[in-house]
């Protein structure tokens, strides 16, 4: 019995070592599974150990057409916090050189502190305490920074503007919302997207690309330093700079004879389609929307009755008036509705429906029966009303109204009207050019062309926005093509789109057009244009005087110069303007010299001083 | 005695604090000091205690091996006066009074009561005429145990106490009965289910209870498979167990069971039956299955009574935490989690010596004392922990073997006391760092940052050394 019982005790041996193998077995088959077979555990080491950083590249700066700098990168200064460093300080001075009070202070720290408003809370990392100081609040703020532990500056970049000019155009950068987030995965939080104006239209090539730095990340959310000495860092790509077609000097004078006004003036390059000012009045000061008023300057400009943030001259939709004319003109021509030599009466108006009453719409007085050019110079109402209702009407020429009316549109539409042009800035309006279907559903199929009869000298149903208008001048300037209007002309290191250099050829024929642009000479020569001429120089013109529901009519003006190799064409439109003698003719030929001279002369600094002291802000009923 | 002595396990021994020491140099590794010989850092100290632990070995070798024999229970005696006298002069670190400081050292006196401890046994059970199964003699070494448990109990040295467990181990070598060994066994097993799942319902069946008895009654026939070969009431309980589950399991769609109940009912029921065949067949094992069948539902609904009824519920969770059963994300479940992680993205191969983020960046707690592990699984990959893992594997089963070489008790049972306390320190802190066992703070032997962990196990290997040197002369 002893020696058996020794025998088995010497056995137990074995399965003490058995027991030992088969934890070390289980143990590696564990390990196998954590370190091999799941991967979880590594990624959650990456997130636990990276701080993926963003750095920010410089956005792209921006000049006028002949270099000058518009908008360029400023550093701006971020008052930073790091709650753990924070140690008792004289609260009241600090608050002091802030511009802030002690609520505000309590209050940014508990928004800090708190984690729903503020997820990625840690009081080891730098949180944003204040954004923006001014560059004297920085002064001062730097100078005591030693009071304050635990307060930090950091800078980074806003826009700063050489000029108040040119905000439509220029526009202004906000931090992104959710939408442009979900839209586009390039943006995150804190980002900031071009909102309005060239720098929302060319947000992609202004914004460059943001570069990362990981950063290794310990227990505590402390930076220890960078991962494997940044081997794995993308570095940010500046973004490109652009040249506007806008000349900052004739856009500054522009928006200078525009005061006190509401309207726009677009002037265009013919033969390239570059816009060479676009002013949109009322404007405002570019510089309102950048920094810590931003927010509250924007509301005050959304709260204005005038509608400064409005871009007029793509978003506004106006009749055109008279200056829809020459557009008629050369339809009519293309239709054979009429010759040069066709004559049509006028007697104070379009007689066809008035059945011995007062003709409607009315005319003023002049020489009757006339022609296409003196038409045009005299602006002849009841000319382009005949015109429509020989085209319309007359069944030998098209089977139904309807085909008519399409053909009319058709042509008009090929003109740039109807449709956005496409300029390369955001929220152009596309205006509007009924067709058919929209005056049948409208008069129940049964209508001719006295139903419509308004649409003949651009009133009624039809708008069209400031830029469409100075395109019409535009392609009638180049004798039959326009290129689609834009802002930007050259682009860093890229060619332009092709829709901004290719030449488009409305339905008209090019031969058609020397008539019309004989009629906007004359309107300058002896027309209604008169007060648009420049001693030396062939102005071609064309007023409007638009009817309109808000109150006195509008004041319009469209034209180009000089007749023979035109170097500009120009819309200038003034809501409640009156004729379009009074305002746009006067303006248009004060830009147009300008432009074409560099001065002006003395008849011209008296036309200049009574624009700038009028006003026509109270011409609304 | 140069000869002589166990020249293997010493290049074990060597193998282990090189690759402990670079393990360190991983943990502590930071972006700031590069100096990895600077004596002011972990690193740099320990090396310097390397260096002192190979004087201390020095010393060991050279003397005699009688030498142990004798001073014993002196070594013992002194040990748990110091423990005592520890519990009193400690400061409070973190909680625990284990430190003894000494102008720049400090040391823990609870890792050099394992060897006295292990001493103490082996001169106990080398007595003339010593057998383990007798009451008195059995109490006598259940005695050296406990005395040094409960100073380090009060000491609040948790982890450090239950190392002691491991003598249990010794024990069953030499003589102590199995079921001792099983019992205490299923009795940890049924305490950490029953309190893991405790409060965990599906329907109306409380889990831990149905687990328990699960496990009770897979014990039990398991019992039954080994001591009696009985195949014929195997095959009765195997298919009477799985007919009530099943007919419960069709009863559920019906009206709600309480599955827990029905598996104790199945314990009950079971425990009868094997009561009728001890009667029947005139044999004691069956009886004393039931026997051990009974007491482990005894022992459930005690845990759940004494956990329900008896600690209030900040000690209920403090008992959880201290088990790793919480999910305290800053607390131990955050340290088992981020252990889990630091391991987990080694990866194969690992990242590199030097190159782990997770312990670099300070992700685990404790990373160079007690989850010094994940430094290793991290940087060196599931290849570098499971060369580890086998080197302790090696290290352990050469032990056993030296030991079961030894022509005197008194060698033999220190031997495998040095054994089991090696095992149970494996087994408990790289169980705790792969997330395993529960979260009991001990360090990994030789890998562990630690001046007095690391004289401790060198003292505990190397006498044990010196008395296998001199094997032939006893």
């Amino acid at each position: 019995m002893e020696k058996n019982n020794k025998y088995t005790l010497e056995n137990r041996r074995f399965i003490i070592g058995g027991a030992v193998i088969l934890m070390i077995f289980v143990f590696i088959v564990r390990l196998f599974f954590l370190q091999v077979v799941d991967n979880d555990y590594k990624a959650w080491a990456d997130s636990n150990a990276f701080l993926k950083k963003t750095i920010y590249p410089s956005r792209g700066m921006i000049y006028d057409r002949n270099g000058k700098l518009l908008v360029y990168n400023q550093p701006t200064y971020d008052v930073m916090m790091i709650m753990r460093e924070v140690q008792p300080f004289d609260t009241l001075d600090f608050c002091n050189i802030l511009g802030i009070n002690k609520e505000l202070f309590d209050k940014r720290i508990e928004e800090i502190k708190n984690r729903r408003l503020n997820p990625g809370y840690s009081s080891y990392v730098p949180q944003l305490f204040m954004h923006q100081l001014s560059a004297q609040e920085y002064g001062i703020l730097q100078e005591k920074l030693y009071k304050f532990p635990g307060f930090y500056i950091q800078s980074r970049t806003i826009r700063e503007y050489e000029y108040p000019y040119a905000a439509h155009v220029l526009g202004d950068i906000g931090k992104v919302n959710k939408k442009d987030m979900e839209e586009d995965s390039y943006y995150s939080q804190e980002d900031y997207t071009g909102r309005s104006g060239v720098e929302r239209s060319y947000e992609k090539i202004l914004r460059g690309e943001k570069g990362t730095e990981i950063l290794l990340r310990d227990a505590h959310g402390r930076i220890k330093g960078r991962y494997d000495e940044g081997a794995y860092d993308v570095t940010p790509e500046s973004g490109k700079n652009i040249s506007l077609s806008i000349d900052i000097e004739l856009q500054a004078y522009g928006e200078y004879l525009m005061q006190n006004k509401k309207g726009s003036i677009v002037m265009i390059e013919p033969q390239t389609g570059e816009i060479l000012c676009m002013v949109s009045a009322p404007s405002y000061d570019p510089r309102l929307l950048v920094g810590r008023q931003r927010g509250s300057n924007h509301i005050e400009l959304e709260k204005d009755p005038h509608n400064p943030l409005l871009d007029r001259s793509v978003m506004g939709r106006y009749p055109p008036g008279s200056t829809f004319k020459p557009a008629q003109g050369l339809i009519f021509l293309q239709e054979n509705v009429i010759t040069p030599q066709t004559l049509y009466s006028c007697s104070y108006g379009y007689t066809y429906n008035s059945r011995g009453g007062k003709p409607k719409p009315a005319c003023h007085g002049h020489a009757s029966p006339l022609g296409l050019i003196p038409a045009l110079a005299t602006s002849c109402n009841s000319y382009f009303c005949w015109g429509l209702h020989e085209m319309l009407d007359n069944r030998h020429r098209y089977q139904t109204i309807q085909e008519g009316f399409e053909v009319w549109k058709n042509h008009i539409v090929s003109m740039g009207y109807g449709y956005k042009l496409g300029v390369d800035l955001p929220g152009e309006n596309r205006g509007f050019i009924p067709n058919s279907a929209f005056y049948d559903k409208w008069n129940r199929g049964r209508w001719n062309s006295s139903t419509i009869i308004s649409t003949a000298i651009g009133q009624g149903e039809i708008t069209a926005t400031p830029v469409q208008m100075c395109n019409l001048a535009a392609t009638i300037a180049n004798r039959g093509y326009f290129i689609t209007p834009h802002v930007v002309r050259e682009i860093e290191d890229m060619a332009l789109d092709t829709l901004y250099t290719n030449k488009k050829y409305p339905t008209i024929d090019p031969k058609y057009y020397k008539d019309v642009a004989e009629g906007m000479l004359a309107a300058v020569q002896y027309g209604t244009c008169w007060a648009a001429a420049i001693p030396g120089i062939q102005v071609c013109g064309k007023t409007g005087t638009a009817e309109n529901p808000h109150g006195k009519d509008h004041s319009a003006f469209m034209g180009f110069a000089p007749y023979e190799n035109p170097k500009v064409a120009i819309v200038v439109y003034v809501e409640n303007g009156g004729w379009g003698a009074n305002y746009g003719v006067p303006i248009g030929k004060l830009m147009m010299e300008k432009y074409l001279t560099g001065t002006l002369s003395e008849n011209s600094k008296y036309t200049e001083y009574t624009m700038v002291n009028s006003s026509t802000l109270r011409n609304v009923f | 005695m140069w000869k002589t002595v166990d020249w293997f396990t010493i290049l074990l021994y060597v193998i282990m604090i090189v690759a402990g020491w670079f393990s360190i140099c991983g943990a502590s590794y930071d972006f700031d000091n590069t100096a990895l010989f600077d004596p002011s850092g972990r690193p740099g100290s320990q090396l310097i205690w390397m260096g002192t632990a190979f004087i201390l070995i020095f010393v060991i070798l050279m003397l005699e091996s009688g030498f142990y024999d004798i001073f014993a229970y002196f070594i013992y005696g002194s040990i748990i006066i110091l423990l005592i006298a520890t519990i009193f002069l400690a400061p409070d670190i973190k909680g625990s009074r284990s430190w003894l400081v000494l102008g720049p050292i400090r040391i823990q006196p609870a890792e050099f009561a394992k060897f006295a401890t292990a001493l103490a046994m082996a001169k106990l059970m080398n007595g003339y005429g010593f057998k383990l199964n007798t009451i008195k003699n059995f109490c006598l070494a259940l005695l050296l145990i406990v005395l040094p448990m409960i100073c380090i109990l009060l000491q609040k040295e948790t982890g450090s106490a239950l190392v002691y467990l491991a003598f249990f181990l010794v024990l069953y070598r030499e003589g102590m009965s199995g079921y001792i060994l099983l019992a205490g066994l299923c009795a940890v097993l049924y305490f950490v289910t029953g309190v893991k799942y405790a409060d965990e319902m599906a329907g109306i069946t409380p889990l831990g209870e149905l687990i328990v008895s699960c496990l009770v009654l897979l014990i039990s026939v398991g019992l039954l498979a080994i001591l009696r070969r009985d195949k014929q009431a195997i095959s009765t309980l195997a298919i009477g167990i799985a007919s009530v589950f099943i007919g419960a399991y069709f009863v559920s769609f019906f009206v709600p069971v309480n599955f827990a109940l029905v598996a104790m009912g199945l314990v009950g029921g079971m425990s009868l039956y094997l009561i009728f065949l001890s009667f029947k067949r005139w044999v004691g094992a069956y009886a004393l299955i039931a026997v051990f069948a009974l007491t482990s539902l005894l022992f459930l609904f005690s845990v759940d009574y004494v956990m329900d009824n008896v600690l209030e519920p900040h000690q209920q969770i403090r008992i959880r935490v201290a088990l790793g059963l919480e999910d305290d994300p800053s607390g131990a479940g955050y340290n088992v989690n981020q252990s889990k992680i630091a391991i987990g993205s080694g990866g194969f191969s690992g990242k590199g010596f030097l190159n782990g983020t997770q312990t670099k960046l300070k992700y685990v707690p404790e990373q160079d004392t007690d989850f010094i592990f994940c430094t290793v699984g991290e940087e060196q990959g599931f290849l570098g922990a499971s060369a580890v893992l086998l080197l302790f594997g090696l290290f352990i089963i050469r032990l056993i073997m030296l030991a079961e070489r030894q022509g005197n008790t008194f060698s033999r049972v220190y031997g495998y006391s040095v054994a089991s306390i090696f095992f149970f320190h494996m087994v408990i802190n790289i169980g705790m760092v792969i997330g395993l066992t529960p979260v009991i703070g001990i360090p990994l032997p030789f890998f562990s940052y630690g001046g007095s962990s690391l004289w401790g196990f060198t003292i505990l290997l190397f006498i044990f050394l010196r008395l296998d040197a001199s094997r032939k002369e006893r």
